[in-house]
């Protein structure tokens, strides 16, 4: 399956960024082949509602989950409607890499 | 003879708390023993004046946005809507395009842009008008009321500058909301002069500037009243200077005053000579912004 991933540079060893809504780059992740790559997050700077245009790429890129550090009202609002799944950062997760580890252990938390 | 046009006068400030509200009640009360005033309380996230002038208030009307609803028999999800909305207040998610009505500034672009007329407008409630008389009917006063945990507050300053309740004949003060961001250039859009309250601060200086940026886009005269006069260093003044805005009064750093304000006094309540230097302040607005202008 295809996940996003909120990170601070366009790198899998980059930090991860605890924003969805206002990442700067999101990290698309094939976890069958471990390949990715780096998206700029174009709603970086609107003044508001940035929450729902990343939620609605995540949805034109058809993945099946999310993970960054936290989701506001509107955008979990866009991604439950979308069934797609949110899942948080543990505070060990440093990298996109260790995201994607922990997170093909099981081991990260679903947003509720 | 022309009608004559009576003039609208904003009290914004940039920084919040210099005095805004303890300035336009003042002079509203000031003018009122001449002529007849609309008092409009445009800070509508915490309108106050009304502590002060203690209207009777007798009109309520909703204010509303105009929000999309999605028609699903006519929509065959094109997403047209989602692409037009700056504030990505729609969304395309599935089989269905989802609204938020929060983020929605009611500027009718998806419906406008809609190649099949799916989208039809409906009232979204986000607050309330309340008008009443004050001062035995010489004030008109009205304010706006933001509900709790909406986010936009300018669709209602525009309702309540519009609303039919106010007086045509009479002199208008609006009383702005603080900060220098949209809902004060809504309240000052189509005034005719804005007096500017501040206080001689770093912090006081460096938000007035903000707003006499504002006023230079807008081209709208102003000029200033300094509150809690004699803090601090003369910044303002050689600011003022320097940009060409009048003076138009200074009020003291006073304990008495403070005092006043805080058992709920008006200024001419406290001290009834000083509404000799609102009416001052007025003739001088009236010269300022061309005389009351024909219509």
């Amino acid at each position: 399956m295809n996940i996003l991933i909120t990170v601070q540079n366009p790198e899998i060893k980059s930090n991860v960024d605890p924003k969805f809504g206002r990442t700067p780059w999101f990290l698309k992740v094939n976890t069958d082949t471990k390949e990715w790559e780096a998206v700029a997050n174009s709603a970086v700077h609107h003044s508001g509602g940035a929450g729902v245009a990343a939620a609605q790429f995540a949805i034109d890129q058809k993945v099946q989950a999310v993970i960054s550090g936290d989701f506001g009202p509107n955008a979990s609002s866009a991604l439950r409607n979308a069934s797609i799944k949110m899942i948080r950062f543990s505070p060990d997760v440093l990298t996109g890499e260790d995201a994607l580890n922990k997170f093909l252990e099981g081991a990260l938390e679903e947003f509720a | 003879m022309k009608p004559v046009k009576p003039i609208r006068i904003a009290v914004a400030s940039g920084k919040g708390g210099t005095g805004k509200t303890t300035i336009a009640t003042s002079l509203a009360l000031s003018l009122a023993d001449h002529t007849s005033v609309n008092f409009l309380d445009c800070d509508v996230e915490a309108p106050n004046a009304h502590l002060l002038l203690k209207p009777q208030f007798n009109a309520h009307q909703q204010a509303v946005t105009r929000i999309p609803e999605v028609l699903p028999d006519k929509c065959n999800l094109c997403g047209k809507c989602v692409e037009v909305c700056q504030f990505h207040a729609l969304a395309k998610i599935g089989q269905k395009i989802l609204v938020f009505p929060q983020l929605c500034h009611g500027c009718g672009s998806c419906t406008w842009n809609c190649p099949q007329e799916a989208i039809r407008e409906k009232e979204n409630p986000i607050g309330e008008l309340q008008a009443g008389s004050a001062q035995s009917g010489a004030i008109r006063f009205a304010q706006g009321l933001l509900t709790i945990a909406e986010p936009m507050p300018t669709p209602i300053i525009r309702q309540l500058k519009k609303w039919q309740v106010l007086q045509d004949d009479a002199v208008t003060i609006l009383d702005s909301p603080p900060g220098a961001s949209c809902s004060v250039v809504e309240t000052l859009r189509g005034s005719d002069f804005a007096i500017l309250v501040t206080e001689p601060t770093p912090f006081g200086l460096h938000d007035l500037k903000q707003i006499v940026g504002i006023l230079h886009d807008l081209k709208i005269p102003a000029g200033v009243v300094i509150n809690r006069d004699g803090i601090g260093e003369p910044i303002i003044e050689e600011y003022l200077l320097q940009k060409n805005i009048p003076i138009l009064m200074r009020i003291p750093f006073s304990s008495i005053y403070a005092a006043g304000i805080a058992a709920g006094k008006t200024l001419v309540e406290i001290e009834p000579d000083l509404k000799k230097n609102f009416l001052k302040l007025y003739d001088h607005i009236k010269q300022a912004s061309g005389g009351e202008k024909s219509a």
